[in-house]
C-alpha cells in the first residue's frame, strides 16, 4: 500500500531548477532511503514532502505529492496540519533551549493540549518510543543541552513523535553523531518503521543496507532508480545506480 | 647539531613600543572613566543628604532637592519602555520573520537606520510640535516618553533583529516541523531564545532614555513637584496616573538647568543620582535577560 505518492515533481529555487519531474512511490510502513552525491536534491526532495520548503524564499513547485490520495500543495491544504502527520527529524540535532519535558511537550502544547496528566503521559511515550526513556527519567526537568549528541537526536525523534506522526522524514539523521549512537538510532528506525512510514535521506550505503525497504537515487536533481532494496542493492538496472553503490561517484 | 640558537637575543623595538602604546591606550580609558565616576562623585557627594533625595527645589520652602526629579525619570523611563518595547520588538519580528526579502522591508530598515542617526534636538522639536500641538498633549510626561520613545526605536528594533537573527535556523524548523503555527513559534522558542539580546537592546535604551536632556527640555517640560499621596487609595491611584499629563523634568534635564544657573554643586549632586539609578536599572534589566539562559 502506497502512503505517498510523489508525480511529476519539479521544484525551482528561483530560476535554478532542483528536481525534475521526479515520480516516487513510497509504501506505509517501510523505510525509503534516498541515496545520492551532495547536491543531488534528495534534501530538498524531502523537504517537499511536508511543505518545508516553502518556507526558503523563492521556491516553486510544480506536480503532485499525495498522501494518502491527498496532494499536499492543493491550496486548501492546512500546512500546520500536514506537518503534524509528516513530522521531521534534522541533521543536526537541536533541542530547544528548554527542558527535556518542555522539548517533547512542545508539539503537543502548540496543538492545544494544556492538561498535565495527558502531556505526561505522551511526554513518557514519545520518549520511550525514541529509546530515551531509560536515560532521562530522573532529569525530564533538566535543560536539553546537557544530553549527548546521540541523545539530542533521540530527544528530536521525541520531539517529532509526540504529536503521533504517521510519516517520519529523516534528513542524513546520524551524520553528527558517533558510530554508536548511530547504531542506536538505526535500531530505532526499524523499530519505528513498524508503526509508521519512515523517508530517509542518508549518505551512508552501508547504513542504507541495514535498515532500508526501499530506496531510490538521486542525480541531479531526477530519480534514476528507485525500488526495493534488495533490487537496487544488488541487482541495479541503471549503470549509474551500479557506479553509485559501489563508491565510483 | 642544529645551527643558531633559539634563544632571544635582543627584544624587538617595534614590539615594545606596540605593548607599551596599548597597554597606554588601555589604561588611559580605564583613568578616564574611574576618573570621571571619582570626580563627579567627589564633587557631588557634599550636597547628597536624605533632603535633597527626597525633596524639590522651591523658593517658599527654602529646600533644594531632586526627589521630583528622581520620579519623574522613573516615570518617562517606564513609560518609554511600556511604548517602545512592544512596537519595537513587533517591528523587529515583522521584519525577520514575515516580511521576507520584499523592497517594504529595504526601506523600513533603510528608514530605522537613518532615524537611528537623528539628533536628538531634532526629535524634541518633532514631539514639541507633533504630540505637544497637533495631539494636544502639552509638556507632560506622556509627550516626553512619546517622544523620546520614537528617539529609541530604532536601538530596540536593531538590537531584537539582532537577537533574532542569531537563532538558529534549526529551531524555527524543528518547530514548524512539528506543526507549530508561526506565532506559536515565535512567542515560544524564537522570542525567549532572543531575550538577552532583546534585553541587550533595552538597557542601551534605558541609558540613553535617562541622559536624554535636549529631547525632553520642551517635551516633558521641567517641572519639579511630587505626587501628592495624601489623598486616600484610589485618589492616590488616580494622582500617580495623572501625573503623566503633568510637565516633569528628569534628573538630567534639571541637571541641566541647574549647569544654566550656575548651581554646579546641585549639578554635580544631580549627575551622582543619576549615575546610580541608570547603573540600577541597567543590573535590573541584565539580570532580567540572563533569566532566560538557563
Amino acid at each position: 500500500m502506497s502512503k505517498i505518492t510523489v508525480r511529476n515533481l519539479n521544484l525551482y529555487y528561483g530560476s535554478r531548477q532542483v528536481l525534475k519531474g521526479v515520480d516516487l512511490q513510497i509504501r506505509e510502513r517501510s523505510v525509503m532511503a534516498l541515496l545520492g552525491p551532495s547536491g543531488c536534491g534528495k534534501s530538498s526532495f524531502l523537504r517537499c514532502l511536508n511543505r518545508m520548503n516553502d518556507l526558503t524564499k523563492d521556491s516553486r513547485v510544480e506536480g503532485e505529492v499525495l498522501l494518502d490520495g491527498e496532494n499536499v500543495y492543493d491550496r486548501r491544504v492546512d500546512t500546520m496540519l500536514l506537518r503534524k502527520k509528516v513530522g521531521m527529524v534534522f541533521q543536526q540535532p537541536t533541542p530547544f533551549p528548554m527542558s527535556i519535558y518542555d522539548n517533547v511537550a512542545y508539539g503537543p502544547r502548540s496543538h492545544g493540549i494544556r492538561r498535565k496528566e495527558i502531556l505526561d503521559e505522551i511526554v513518557e511515550q514519545a520518549l520511550q518510543d525514541a529509546f530515551l526513556y531509560g536515560e532521562v527519567r530522573d532529569g525530564l526537568k533538566r535543560p536539553a543541552g546537557g544530553l549527548s549528541g546521540g541523545q539530542k537526536q533521540r530527544l528530536c525523534i521525541a520531539r517529532a513523535l509526540a504529536v503521533s506522526p504517521e510519516v517520519l522524514l529523516m534528513d542524513e539523521p546520524t551524520s553528527a553523531l558517533d558510530p554508536s549512537s548511530t547504531l542506536r538510532i538505526e535500531d530505532l528506525i526499524k523499530e519505528l518503521a513498524k508503526k509508521l512510514t519512515i523517508v530517509m535521506v542518508t549518505h551512508n550505503m552501508q547504513q542504507a543496507v541495514r535498515i532500508s525497504h526501499d530506496a531510490a537515487l538521486f542525480l541531479e536533481g531526477e530519480v534514476v532508480e528507485w525500488g526495493s532494496a534488495g533490487q537496487i542493492f544488488l541487482r541495479p538496472r541503471d549503470m549509474r545506480t551500479e557506479a553509485y553503490i559501489s563508491g565510483r561517484f | 647539531m642544529g645551527k643558531g640558537t633559539l634563544y632571544r637575543k635582543r627584544l624587538r623595538t617595534v614590539e615594545v613600543f606596540a605593548s607599551a602604546a596599548i597597554y597606554g591606550a588601555s589604561s588611559l580609558a580605564v583613568f578616564l572613566l574611574l576618573g570621571i565616576l571619582c570626580y563627579v562623585f567627589w564633587k557631588g557627594w557634599g550636597i547628597l543628604d536624605p533632603v535633597f533625595l527626597t525633596s524639590v527645589t522651591s523658593a517658599l520652602k527654602q529646600t533644594v532637592g531632586i526627589g521630583g526629579n528622581m520620579v519623574n525619570t522613573l516615570y518617562i523611563v517606564v513609560l518609554t519602555l511600556l511604548v517602545v518595547m512592544p512596537v519595537g520588538v513587533g517591528a523587529a519580528v515583522y521584519l525577520n520573520e514575515y516580511a521576507g526579502h520584499s523592497k517594504g522591508r529595504f526601506l523600513v530598515e533603510g528608514a530605522i537606520e537613518i532615524l537611528a542617526g537623528v539628533p536628538s534636538v531634532v526629535f524634541g522639536l518633532f514631539g514639541m510640535t507633533f504630540f505637544g500641538s497637533v495631539l494636544h498633549m502639552g509638556y507632560s510626561l506622556l509627550n516626553g516618553a512619546m517622544t523620546l520613545s520614537c528617539m529609541v526605536l530604532p536601538l530596540v528594533v536593531q538590537n531584537t533583529q539582532e537577537a533574532l537573527r542569531a537563532v538558529p535556523q534549526e529551531y524555527r524548523a524543528g518547530a514548524l516541523g512539528v506543526g507549530a503555527s508561526r506565532w506559536h513559534m515565535i512567542r515560544t522558542v524564537l522570542l525567549p531564545a532572543a531575550r538577552p539580546g532583546i534585553a541587550t537592546g533595552m538597557i542601551l535604551a534605558v541609558g540613553r532614555i535617562a541622559g536624554e536632556s535636549a529631547a525632553l527640555l520642551f517635551t516633558a517640560g521641567s517641572g519639579r513637584f511630587l505626587p501628592r499621596l495624601d489623598q486616600g487609595l484610589p485618589g492616590n491611584v488616580w494622582e500617580l496616573l495623572g501625573k503623566v499629563k503633568s510637565s516633569g523634568g528628569t534628573i538630567a534635564v534639571e541637571l541641566y538647568l541647574q549647569m544654566q544657573n550656575g548651581r554646579y554643586d546641585v549639578a554635580f549632586g544631580a549627575a551622582c543620582v543619576l549615575l546610580v539609578l541608570v547603573l540600577a536599572i541597567q543590573v535590573l534589566l541584565g539580570a532580567v535577560g540572563k533569566g532566560a539562559g538557563s
